[in-house]
């Protein structure tokens, strides 16, 4: 096999994760290179929902079903809080098997910073709506032009 | 009850920003009593677990009682404590200036200063407390989006300043994320402690993944703290800040970023894991002197007294990080000192330059000539704040670079003990230049037409005053006080494996 087979084998097999590194660097080409203070947060944005796919991408697993407990488990688990019994997991007969279900933790995490660039984006935009007021641009270079006029 | 202090240190100024929503808007006057009143409470419950850490050692506090590592927990030992406590008195001693300051630069939008001001004290005591890495995210970004906002507040450029922080600081957030990201993947794990047991059992400390995680979560840091070739926003944000909200960023965001640092190498990844596995001591050792020598010219050649402050901050970085990276007691001891004074040095210093600019207007150098007539007392102050900085004894800023200057030499890092000493001299040559101004040019500024040798004292209202002094005394009374803080500090670096 030779090089270019095997690049294209560990594209294949790990796509998402490749798909995460291109869309985090456009997003930071967005944030660095533009003028454009929307353009940036737009980049900001993509940069942000790079990262959300990449925590998502790491609670898959193969053949595992969404982290609801089936049926018979969840009955044992029933029954055993209603006995008051303590709620441990191991102590229902048959065990969990973990692998049969999506780790939720990285999806729950993601919830979490889903509201944390919700608000990022959100103070950005209202800085570049006072910015617009200030100066009337968005664009870097004009507004350090009228910076500069007013400085003379 | 007690056992609940360190909840209620946390929670204090958050259920009281929600306080000041409700009923800022009613009453604007109660706003500052709620904010010096809850800080107060914290700082009350701070001390209490300050002397039950000094009796008892380490606490744990599970939040919800949820045992580690399902649940969050606060691990709190002498380090994060001595941050709580330093965030906790520069807060309140920026509330008490910021009466005079925030009724003249944002009177209509005094309710949101302060609610933004208690999130922003909040967020930052957070990230200090918390043994959660994915917790430490979102508090560093409660505290940086009330810090992009109270910058935002702030005279002329203040929007455009703070939107380039506001870009430059999610880039290193989300950096530190994408960090946790791999180590999550790698352990399975959030809780920092865990995670250090979990890379020692199974052995991960060749895992390139592992690898991977130190870098992003290192240049995260090092944007938030402005490790010198990533601090081009710390300027200007610091610059055209509001100058109370200055007064409270600027000693306290870049520090709760070294203790980020500090957690992420000793508690989750490990002293051992630094030294034996990367062996980049030397590079980041490097970047240090960098950092030292390029702030401190920087700091030289500005004309503007709050600017040149700005630039002392990133210096400030250098000699902490370097001191970090020498991987021994003398070294830890020093930086952590030395981020101890340097948040009063800098909080005395933009409180100076605060009160200078109210009179004043203006902060360019040549303009202060005749300062130590007309307001005798802030220059006392600020001279006070400008010897710690040079490290001239009593004041706490000797005994930081002392310890300093010692780790440097056990580790033989000579370059860096050089950078330390030359930049010392270069703050000596730049702080006599001002102190030579105020006390000996006359007085040449227009609105001032005093009599030759009449003595006439223009001080601020005492309100403004009364924070500048103290917190020059804070400088000396932490000199003083500097053998049992650094026995407090030694006795942590003893438990990350350091000597």
């Amino acid at each position: 096999m030779n090089g270019w087979e095997q690049l294209l084998d560990s594209v294949v097999a790990r796509f998402n994760y490749w798909v995460y590194i291109v869309l985090m660097m456009m997003g930071l080409f967005a944030m660095i290179a533009k003028k454009n203070l929307i353009k940036k947060l737009i980049g900001m944005s993509i940069f942000q929902t790079a990262i959300i796919l990449f925590y998502v991408s790491v609670g898959v697993k193969d053949n595992a079903t969404i982290p609801i407990l089936e049926d018979e488990v969840a009955n044992q688990f029933v029954q055993s809080a209603q006995n008051h019994e303590p709620r441990v997991l191991r102590n229902t007969g048959s065990p969990i098997e973990a692998k049969r279900y999506a780790n939720p933790l990285p999806h729950v995490l993601m919830l979490t910073a889903i509201v944390v660039g919700v608000s990022t984006l959100g103070v950005g935009l209202a800085i570049v709506q006072k910015i617009y007021l200030e100066y009337g641009a968005i664009e870097e270079n004009e507004i350090l032009a009228r910076i500069d006029s007013e400085d003379e | 009850m007690s056992e609940q202090y360190p909840a209620i240190t946390l929670l204090s100024p958050f259920f009281s920003a929600f306080l000041i929503s409700l009923f800022g808007a009613w009453r604007k006057k109660i706003c500052l009593p709620i904010v010096i009143a809850s800080l107060a409470i914290s700082t009350g419950t701070g001390l209490a677990v300050l002397s039950t850490v000094v009796q008892n050692g380490e606490i744990i506090y599970l939040l919800g009682n949820w045992p580690r590592p399902y649940g969050i927990e606060f691990r709190i030992d002498s380090i994060n404590i001595l941050f709580v406590l330093v965030i906790l008195v520069v807060a309140l001693m920026a509330a008490l200036y910021s009466k005079e300051s925030v009724e003249r630069e944002n009177s209509d939008k005094l309710p949101s200063f302060y609610i933004l001001y208690l999130l922003l004290v909040t967020g930052l005591m957070g990230m200090c407390l918390t043994g959660d890495t994915f917790n430490l995210y979102v508090l560093m970004e409660v505290s940086s989006l009330t810090s992009y906002a109270l910058i935002a507040m702030g005279r002329k450029q203040a929007t455009l300043s703070s939107f380039n922080y506001l870009i430059m600081g999610t880039i290193g957030a989300s950096f530190y994320l994408i960090g946790v990201g791999y180590l999550f993947i790698k352990t399975g794990s959030l809780n920092m402690v865990d995670i250090q047991q979990i890379i020692e059992a199974r052995g991960l400390y060749g895992s390139i993944t592992i690898m991977i995680s130190f870098i992003f979560i290192m240049i995260g840091v090092w944007i938030k703290m402005a490790f010198f070739p990533l601090h081009g926003w710390l300027p200007n944000a610091y610059f055209f800040a509001p100058s109370a909200a200055g007064c409270l960023i600027a000693p306290l965001m870049t520090k709760v970023g070294v203790y980020v640092m500090i957690r992420m190498m000793f508690t989750v990844f490990g002293a051992q894991y630094i030294v034996v596995h990367l062996g980049w001591t030397k590079v980041v050792m490097f970047m240090a002197v960098i950092a030292i020598l390029a702030g401190s010219i920087l700091a030289f050649i500005q004309v503007n007294l709050r600017r040149m402050l700005t630039y002392l901050i990133v210096a400030e970085i250098g000699y902490i990080v370097g001191g970090i990276w020498m991987m021994n007691e003398a070294g830890f001891v020093g930086s952590i000192y030395h981020v101890v004074s340097d948040a009063f040095m800098t909080l005395c210093l933009f409180l100076g330059a605060a009160v200078i600019g109210s009179k004043l207007g203006n902060l360019e150098i040549r303009q202060l000539s005749g300062l130590y007539r007309t307001m005798p007392i802030s220059m006392g102050a600020i001279t006070v704040g400008g010897l710690s900085m040079i490290g001239i004894p009593p004041t706490c800023g000797f005994f930081s670079k002392w310890y300093l200057i010692r780790g440097g030499i056990e580790s033989g890092q000579w370059i860096y003990v050089g950078a330390l000493l030359l930049s010392s001299l270069l703050i000596a040559v730049l702080f006599f230049r001002i102190i030579e101004t105020a006390f000996f040019h006359k007085i040449e500024s227009e609105h001032l037409h005093v009599e030759k040798r009449a003595v006439i004292i223009d001080e601020v209202p005492l309100l403004m005053l009364g924070p500048l002094v103290l917190s020059a005394l804070i400088i000396i009374a932490v000199g003083i006080l500097n053998q049992p803080i650094a026995l407090f500090i030694g006795e942590t670096a003893k438990q990350f494996g350091l000597n």
